[in-house]
């Protein structure tokens, strides 16, 4: 220590503390070093061994992922026909951060958008991220508001399913909900292969969750869905329409339906079920009613409006039955051709009389007059014939026991007596087509393996899918199950079943030149009494080789309610104006 | 290294320390700007508010800095500082009483539309009055007895009236620490606070392994500052709550790599990091600029500190040299803790990183206490 020569104590002392804190302050100036170097060292460790953990959860938190939607598969009928296309629409939304002039948004969208002012405004002030104003604005008034460009505004383009013929087949085709997804019909049984697979956008956010810049994101980009082409004829199935509103407005019946189908393969050009209602606008009832009476069953009205009559609903088919008891009459051998019934105008089953629709009595008629006259007494002896067992066996094989496996959802059961539970009367009431249910097409189906020689098909509508470059996909298969009776019963009933036509019940059928089958029938509704029918009638072309099988089910006809009356003609001129369409000419006789 | 001679008086400039200065000052406003904008425009509706405001107590700041460096000469704060001590213990107090909560912590006094935090004022109010009273002391100093009533008059007895009064408690810690240091560096002997800092360690040692023991037993604490440092070791499991500030910084620390993100282009400023432009404005640093960056700024801080210090071996008097220690060991603790707070190597507690984070109050005082050490240098004679 070094101790100078000055005059003054504090001063000395000052000299002292100085060269002794000097030591102090390099101390202190070491330990700032040192505990900087560490911090640098502990930087340095989170910013580069830690990074990518860093980064990984940091990217987590910025990016946000957008759906890209991918175009939707179109729905084309057998001709190449899009039934259901897709429309480019716009949806507007405001980005409240970014909005510079919030009357200048509010005065243009309301504009160009018609819609109240005040509804924008409401929307315009609420701090959210993004509030949409309208969406499936059409593409034309979106691009006026883009043209307008308006900060905070924002025009997304996206697709809205179209369907160009509006009501055409709309039970069958069904519609889509707000993200493009199936809901009812086809688009929902075909959904996976309609709907592709979206694509993304993932772009980095702020905290609040707005956008940033475009140029820092990233695109997986869709798959476009695949097109479904379906057996329906755009041409079959309007002109079928057509017939049903003539004829529903014509009788004022609740519902018409008309199932043209292919007996050979099951494939179905036309299924009508009028009204049929707007798929563009499927939430808006098809009919008038007074709003104030909807109230809460408005998904239940709407639900009833969706129905698909012919595989959703279960009726008593009545004579068109017969066909089915005949053939398994024929088929047991316990009816042959020659065999003839007397009808008096009744007859007794166990307790109780059962008479025939013609009080007088049909007299003495051989079997294919039994048929043609559509005689219950007769048809009451014929399944007393047969039994119980054989009856339950030929309507299985004949499909009427088990749903049809048409590719359309909510098919309904066969409502049917238990086998043990049939008496007498239940047969004979069964044995005319009463006192179990079965749907419209199960009785087609049926009647269709009848005719086409004793193959039960699977009716359907899709044909195939395809993708963009109209290359095949893929091709559905559907089962068929063969001889499910004898060829040689199939000819023996289309003759009685041409005569039907030609000579009995169905002559209102008849068109001259060309071979037609057919059976009618005149369904009561439960209960018994109410004086609600179901008129019917099924007709095949031609007799010799069947290519077309129609049916048409009037509910609730006014007036004249025999289905040989009323039925029968809808399907006399369907087939007059589609036989030379499916290039089924008259034979020159 | 800017010395500069004055040939006529033969006194002296610090020009380096007024550099460093100067642009640890504009960089500190560059990163404000870069920071604070994009809320800036979300919430205030102007992208510049924050930066203007700091530009405003920037000038004022540097005003008043050059004035006490030029005309105010550092000695009659000796007679001044009981005074000056007094009037920010009592201002302190009044907080309670007169103050304004801002973010749910009263810490602020309006005169009229200008906010004052008078925790920076104790700060100053500390340095000078801890010098002041070490010189006082004279040839006692010797005694560790005269160092530890020191300690407590000049240094627990205003960091208690903070914690309490304004219940902050970095400020506390800060102005403890000012006490220490310049206790340290009066007082003659290494022993004693070898042994100190000893025990201390032991102490801490001992915190440490009970809580990693609590915390590996899942048990909870119902006191907030304990959670707090539950929240330290395992801020991700804290994430929805205290621990978020914590681990979003880390985010933008880890995301930065070596050269960073470029400036502006810091993803969590945008609303991520709550107020990123004040306590948390290193890890945007870190974002931004990169590890390089990062390392930049520290240097930044040591140059200017090694020049603080350079002054205080070199200033007149002993009263000179104290109060630049004062000043080095104010912004020394506030940029340590600072980025050790950002890094998770430290608790979370609110300390600004000094000329940088956003504070007006901070940045006039932290300005004038370099005016002051300025002044020191002035006066520095020249020994051949």
């Amino acid at each position: 220590m070094s101790i100078r020569m000055i005059e003054d104590e504090d001063m000395r002392f000052n000299v002292f503390v100085r060269t002794r804190h000097r030591k102090k302050l390099l101390v202190i100036a070491v330990c700032l070093g040192l505990i900087m170097s560490l911090l640098i060292v502990r930087i340095g460790y989170i910013m580069i061994i830690k990074a990518d953990y860093y980064i990984a959860r940091a990217d987590e938190l910025h990016e946000r992922e957008r759906k890209i939607k991918a175009m939707r598969g179109r729905i084309l009928d057998a001709n190449g026909t899009v039934l259901a296309d897709n429309k480019t629409v716009c949806s507007v939304s405001v980005i409240h951060s970014q909005i510079t002039d919030s009357d200048q948004v509010v005065e243009k969208l309301s504009q160009l958008l018609d819609m109240e002012p005040e509804l924008i405004r409401k929307k315009v002030d609420k701090i959210t991220s993004i509030e949409i104003i309208k969406s499936n604005v059409d593409k034309e008034t979106g691009d006026k508001i883009r043209q307008c460009n308006l900060n905070g505004v924002k025009v997304d383009e996206d697709y809205k399913r179209y369907y160009p013929y509006d009501t055409l087949a709309s039970k069958v085709l069904g519609f889509t909900g707000s993200d493009n997804q199936g809901i009812l019909g086809l688009e929902a049984k075909y959904d996976s292969y309609l709907s592709g697979n979206n694509g993304t956008i993932l772009t980095l956010t702020d905290a609040y969750g707005t956008e940033l810049d475009k140029s820092r994101e990233s695109r997986l980009e869709p798959e476009q869905g695949k097109d479904l082409y379906i057996t329906i004829d755009a041409n079959i199935q309007q002109y079928a329409q057509q017939l049903a509103q003539q004829t529903r407005s014509k009788k004022n019946a609740k519902q018409v339906a008309i199932i043209v189908m292919n007996p050979k393969d099951g494939s179905i050009l036309a299924m009508v079920n009028e009204p049929e209602y707007n798929l563009n606008d499927p939430y808006t009832l098809n009919y008038e009613i007074d709003e104030s009476s909807i109230g809460s069953n408005k998904m239940d009205l709407l639900n009833n409006m969706w129905r698909n009559f012919c595989i959703n609903d279960t009726y008593e088919p009545g004579s068109v039955f017969k066909m089915v008891t005949a053939t398994a009459a024929l088929e047991t051998k316990a009816v042959s051709l020659s065999d003839s019934y007397t009808c008096s105008g009744a007859t007794i089953v166990a307790d109780r009389r059962i008479r025939c629709h013609k009080t007088t009595g049909h007299g003495t008629q051989d079997f294919t007059h039994t048929v043609m006259n559509s005689c219950n007494p007769a048809f009451i002896e014929w399944g007393r014939r047969v039994g119980v067992d054989n009856f339950y066996t030929y309507m299985g094989k004949l499909g009427l026991l088990s749903k049809t496996g048409i590719d359309l959802s909510g098919e309904a059961s066969t409502i049917i007596h238990n086998k043990e539970n049939v008496g007498e009367v239940e047969l004979a009431t069964m044995s005319f087509g009463q006192s179990f249910q079965i749907t419209p097409l199960q009785m087609l189906r049926a009647a269709a393996a009848i005719v086409n020689g004793g193959n039960l098909v699977t009716p359907h509508f899709a044909v195939k899918t395809c993708d963009n470059e109209n290359s095949t996909y893929m091709e559905f298969e559907y089962s068929t199950t063969e001889s499910v009776i004898d060829k040689e019963t199939s000819d023996t009933m289309k003759n009685i079943l041409r005569q039907v036509v030609e000579e009995g019940g169905g002559i209102k059928a008849y068109i001259q030149g060309y071979s037609i089958g057919g059976k009618t029938a005149t369904s009561q509704k439960l209960p018994r009494g109410s004086g609600k029918y179901i008129s019917s009638f099924i007709g095949f072309s031609s007799v010799e080789d069947p290519e077309v099988i129609a049916m048409c089910l009037i509910d609730e006809p006014e007036g004249i309610y025999y289905g040989g009356t009323i039925a029968a003609p809808v399907i006399k001129e369907l087939f007059a104006n589609i036989l030379p369409y499916l290039e089924i000419y008259p034979s020159v006789e | 290294m800017g010395k500069k001679n004055r040939k006529d008086t033969g006194f002296y400039f610090d020009y380096s320390l007024l550099f460093v200065l100067i642009f640890i000052v504009g960089f500190g406003l560059t990163m404000i700007y870069s920071t604070s904008s994009y809320t800036a425009q979300i919430e205030q509706g102007d992208p510049e508010y924050y930066f203007k405001r700091q530009l405003i107590f920037t000038i004022l700041g540097m005003a008043a800095m050059f004035f006490i460096a030029r005309f105010f000469d550092y000695h009659h704060l000796l007679k001044l500082s009981p005074f000056i001590f007094i009037i920010s213990l009592i201002i302190i107090i009044l907080v309670p009483f007169i103050g304004r909560e801002v973010n749910g912590a009263k810490r602020w006094i309006y005169i009229g539309p200008v906010s004052f935090q008078p925790a920076e004022l104790v700060k100053i109010a500390v340095i000078i009055f801890c010098s002041a009273k070490v010189c006082n002391a004279g040839t006692s100093i010797k005694k560790f007895r005269r160092v530890v009533r020191i300690f407590l008059g000049v240094g627990v007895i205003p960091a208690v009236a903070i914690l309490v009064c304004t219940s902050n408690l970095s400020s506390a810690i800060i102005v403890c620490g000012i006490a220490v240091v310049i206790t340290f560096v009066a007082y003659p002997g290494y022993k004693i606070y070898v042994a100190i800092v000893a025990a201390l360690s032991a102490a801490f040692l001992a915190f440490y392994t009970w809580l990693t023991n609590v915390v590996n037993s899942g048990r909870t604490f119902k006191n907030f500052r304990l959670t707090r440092f539950l929240v330290w070791l395992n801020p991700e499991k804290y994430i929805d709550g205290k621990g978020y500030q914590t681990v979003q910084g880390l985010y933008a620390i880890g995301s930065g790599g070596l050269f960073g993100k470029g400036l502006g282009k810091s993803l969590q400023k945008l609303g991520f990091i709550p107020e990123s432009q004040n306590d948390m404005i290193f890890s945007i640093i870190c974002e931004e600029l990169g590890l390089f960056g990062a390392a930049c700024v520290i240097i930044m801080f040591v140059i200017l500190l090694w020049r603080v210090i350079h002054i205080s071996q070199n200033a007149p008097d002993l009263f000179g040299s104290l109060l630049a220690v004062g000043v080095f060991a104010h912004i020394a603790i506030q940029v340590i803790i600072n980025i050790a707070v950002v890094t998770n190597v430290f608790p979370n507690t609110g300390v600004t990183l000094p000329f940088i984070s956003y504070g007006g109050t901070a940045s006039v005082f932290l300005l004038a206490e370099l005016g002051i050490v300025l002044n020191i240098s002035s006066q520095i004679r020249l020994e051949r």
